[in-house]
């Protein structure tokens, strides 16, 4: 490469004033070494062939138009992210922290009802939320983990501060492509990886299908696990299949299930087979048409008897959504402190709680330097980010507002840290965050690094694959 | 370890079945291409939509069948449930089902030969380029089924991918056998006229059966010498009689290697066929009408797939015509 021209990475990089995952760790030192040794115009091509590779494989979402279906990479990023170990160790720590206090407000609001009667958290926020289930009421959960996969989103704020933005409980997605990304950079990258010293992300199925086998029914012997997905035409089909494999275990569909005695099996060649740990990948409502949306034909009739009755396990739990409700995230801290007795090791980002009627006040009165979200929505949709809309925008956010406060919490513009991001033949700063994933069945493991979102439209706050996001590689140094 | 779902098991049944399904089609079509430029050529061209039965769907988008409609008609009209393309669709669709169970390069060849498949252009299509086309596609199929015997994990799932290839393999084989005889020799008063030796041979070549036949009947080809060894030749990959002998070890080893109950009724229809295929002459057959032959072991194969679907796949005793329905559809 030595010989090839043009400038190299980092040449006239300028993170415009932003806080830079790249330039700013003295521990990245041997990566902006090598990637000094690197032209543009070979990352370029090394790119475009890993993008290649990455659809060739099948590493894709699917986008379903009218007419066809659409198979699409994540776009990828071969500019790593780098954490120090120290970083890592302090994230780890906070991510296992927060799991725990998850796992005890479930336990709790679930059974006795403690945080609600000492009055920490209001008892109409968890029981009127939609994804509270009444029906998990006194239901005995192995060890009492709730939340065996958890992702939880966490940004950098403008001084270099970890802040959590958004606990997901429910069905976390993404760590195939942490993975794959990682694949992928080793065979386009050897040279920029050789002898860095990174943690390794191979051990993730292990590490699940062990979480899968310790939360097993009890009295049962050699667990068979399932991975239950909605189907080859769910957009996240890749992350089944790749779960699966890692795991070693069957990929099975609602139709491949059935409930005998409150006993699941699964149809295989040599008839019913008993299914003791199901992995699943449907939201509560999907699951069982008897129990919960009768028109579902993804799910297994009669799977909440079983599950009820104790005959079989599900990851994650049933009713764990109401735990990452945008509005129960605003009093974290305050349940991390409540059952843990510890303050919270990654703070939360600053949120007003439009219910509260002084924190409807002064969102209506700093509209236009706040981001408002609807707490039932994921993906990134609804959000009305206050300094970028227009004022029709913010007029139009400000009504629905009004109409339904409860619906909205609104947030401080958390100036996102950047990382160096291969666009339109030249690098610039784009914002990231950062989704590690924790995996609890006795205990918490926590993947080293996770998924590193990167907004790829010049200037954009939003992450989401849905819109315009990207991933890169995460690296934690030994 | 587990034992394998039934829905898996009926994709990688129909995944083999696709798969050889477009490399038959594209051999039928690429000895047309190279053989029938001669007088009776457009009466070749047609005698492929006859083959499949597609008259009706394919005169309501094509007036007269010219080699250029009956080649994209059969490749890239991914309308076509007849097409190649249709085909490796399919394919790659059971491929994507089945990707917890397969071998990554098996999907990875699927998902680049499709797209590619969907890029062909009209240069490719056109007179002078179709064989290269055509033989590309052939060979696409091959390095599939190499892919597989290299990478496929042995175990029940590989039983079904074999059932499913050589189940499709022995219906080809009959549908191809069919229409040509009927073209070449309308009449039984035509046998023993003096026959187009080179339409013979071209039946022979879209089969890989030429040299091989060359070798066994030194002295020259005949209808009967070329049905005889499309159907009964015990050496031939492509024969009818050794698809099914492969279908019944690959049946039996199944059976007994994982426990099976299930299955004895394929197992008998199998059995059934065998027999006649191992007793039978080829002259015998002429004499009884070689059409009516081929109809018994297409509906023989036909129950064979019933048979599977309902111990394996978890079908109802009574679907009418399960052979005409994939789990893509």
């Amino acid at each position: 490469m030595a010989d090839e021209r043009g400038d190299s990475v980092l040449n006239g990089y300028d993170p415009n004033g932003f806080y830079c995952e790249m330039l700013r760790s003295a521990a990245n030192q041997p990566i902006r070494d090598r990637l000094a040794d690197l032209t543009i115009d070979a990352l370029q091509r090394r790119s475009a062939d890993a993008e290649a590779e990455l659809y060739n494989l099948g590493i894709t979402f699917t986008v379903y138009s009218d007419k066809d279906a659409i198979d699409r990479i994540l776009p990828f990023d071969v500019i790593p992210r780098v954490l120090s170990s120290s970083e890592w160790d302090h994230i780890e720590r906070g991510v296992i922290q927060r799991v725990a206090a998850i796992n005890h407000l479930l336990d709790d609001i679930y059974h006795d009802e403690k945080i609600l009667k000492d009055g920490i958290v209001p008892a109409e926020l968890i029981k009127g939320n939609a994804n509270y289930r009444p029906i998990m009421q006194g239901v005995k959960v192995p060890h009492k983990s709730y939340v065996n996969i958890c992702g939880t989103d966490i940004v950098r704020g403008a001084d270099g501060t970890f802040m959590v933005l958004e606990d997901n409980a429910r069905t976390p997605s993404g760590v195939s492509y942490v993975i794959e990304n990682r694949h992928m950079m080793a065979r386009a990258f050897p040279d920029l990886m050789n002898g860095i010293g990174i943690r390794p992300v191979d051990n993730y199925g292990l590490m699940l299908q062990a979480a899968m086998q310790e939360i097993a029914p009890a009295g049962v012997d050699d667990p068979q696990v399932v991975l239950l997905s909605p189907g080859t035409y769910n957009s996240a089909y890749f992350e089944h299949v790749f779960l699966a494999r890692e795991m070693g275990v069957p990929l099975v569909e609602g139709r491949d299930l059935l409930v005998e005695n409150d006993q699941v099996y699964m149809r295989t060649i040599s008839g019913l087979s008993r299914v003791d740990v199901i992995y699943r990948r449907l939201n509560d409502d999907f699951l069982d048409p008897e129990a919960f949306l009768a028109d579902s034909m993804l799910g297994v009739p009669g799977l909440m008897r079983a599950y009820r009755a104790g005959k079989v396990s599900l990851a994650n739990a049933v009713g764990t959504g109401v735990s990452d409700d945008k509005a129960v995230y605003a009093y974290m801290p305050r349940i991390i402190q409540y059952y843990l007795g510890e303050e919270a090791i990654l703070p939360n980002v600053e949120t007003n709680i439009c219910r509260e009627p002084d924190a409807l006040q002064y969102t209506l009165d700093n509209m236009h330097n706040l981001v408002v979200k609807p707490v039932g929505e994921a993906g990134g949709y609804g959000i009305t980010i206050g300094p970028k809309a227009t004022k029709d925008e913010l007029a139009e956010a400000r009504a629905k507002l009004i109409a339904d406060p409860s619906n909205y919490i609104s947030q401080p513009v958390i100036s996102l840290s950047v990382s160096p991001t291969l666009v339109d033949g030249g690098i610039e700063g784009r914002h990231v965050d950062l989704r590690p994933f924790a995996i609890t069945g006795e205990k918490t493991w926590v993947l080293p690094g996770g998924l590193t979102r990167v907004a790829l439209r010049r200037g954009s706050l939003v992450v989401n694959s849905s819109q315009g996001g990207g991933s890169k590689d995460t690296w934690v140094l030994e | 370890m587990s034992s394998l779902l039934s829905r898996y098991a009926e994709c990688i049944f129909w995944l083999a079945r696709f798969v050889e399904r477009a490399e038959d089609l594209a051999r039928i079509l690429d000895v047309n291409e190279t053989f029938s430029r001669d007088a009776r050529g457009s009466q070749n061209w047609l005698s492929i939509v006859q083959l499949h039965a597609d008259e009706k769907r394919f005169f309501e988008k094509h007036p007269i069948a010219t080699a250029d409609a009956v080649i994209r008609f059969y490749v890239t009209d991914i309308e076509n449930p007849t097409s190649i393309i249709w085909a490796i669709r399919a394919a790659r669709e059971n491929a994507r089902t089945l990707r917890p169970l397969i071998s990554t390069e098996m999907w990875v060849q699927l998902n680049v030969f499709y797209n590619r498949l969907k890029a062909i252009d009209k240069a490719e299509l056109a007179p002078g380029a179709m064989t290269r086309l055509l033989s590309w596609i052939k060979e696409s199929c091959q390095t599939h089924t190499g892919i597989t015997e290299g990478t496929f994990f042995r175990d029940q799932g590989w039983y079904f991918y074999q059932l499913g290839r050589y189940i499709e393999r022995a219906d080809q084989t009959t549908r191809l056998l069919d229409i040509k005889y009927h073209l070449l020799l309308p009449k039984t008063a035509d046998v023993g006229s003096p026959i187009d030796a080179s339409q013979w041979s071209a039946l022979l070549r879209s089969a890989a059966g030429y040299h091989a036949f060359r070798r066994l009947h030194s002295n020259g080809i005949t209808p009967a010498r070329v049905a005889g060894f499309l159907l009964l030749n015990h050496r031939f990959p492509r024969s009818v009689y050794l698809c099914l002998r492969e279908v019944d070890t690959n049946l039996s080893e199944l059976r007994s290697r994982y426990s099976l109950r299930g299955g004895t009724d394929a197992c008998s229809s199998v059995d059934e066929l065998h027999a006649i295929l191992s007793t039978k002459t080829i002259d015998e057959i002429l004499h009884a009408g070689l059409h009516e032959f081929i109809d018994l072991i297409q509906c023989q194969l036909s129950d064979i797939t019933n048979h599977l679907a309902v111990a394996f796949f978890g079908a109802l005793p009574t679907v009418p015509d399960a052979e005409a329905l994939s789990p893509s559809q």
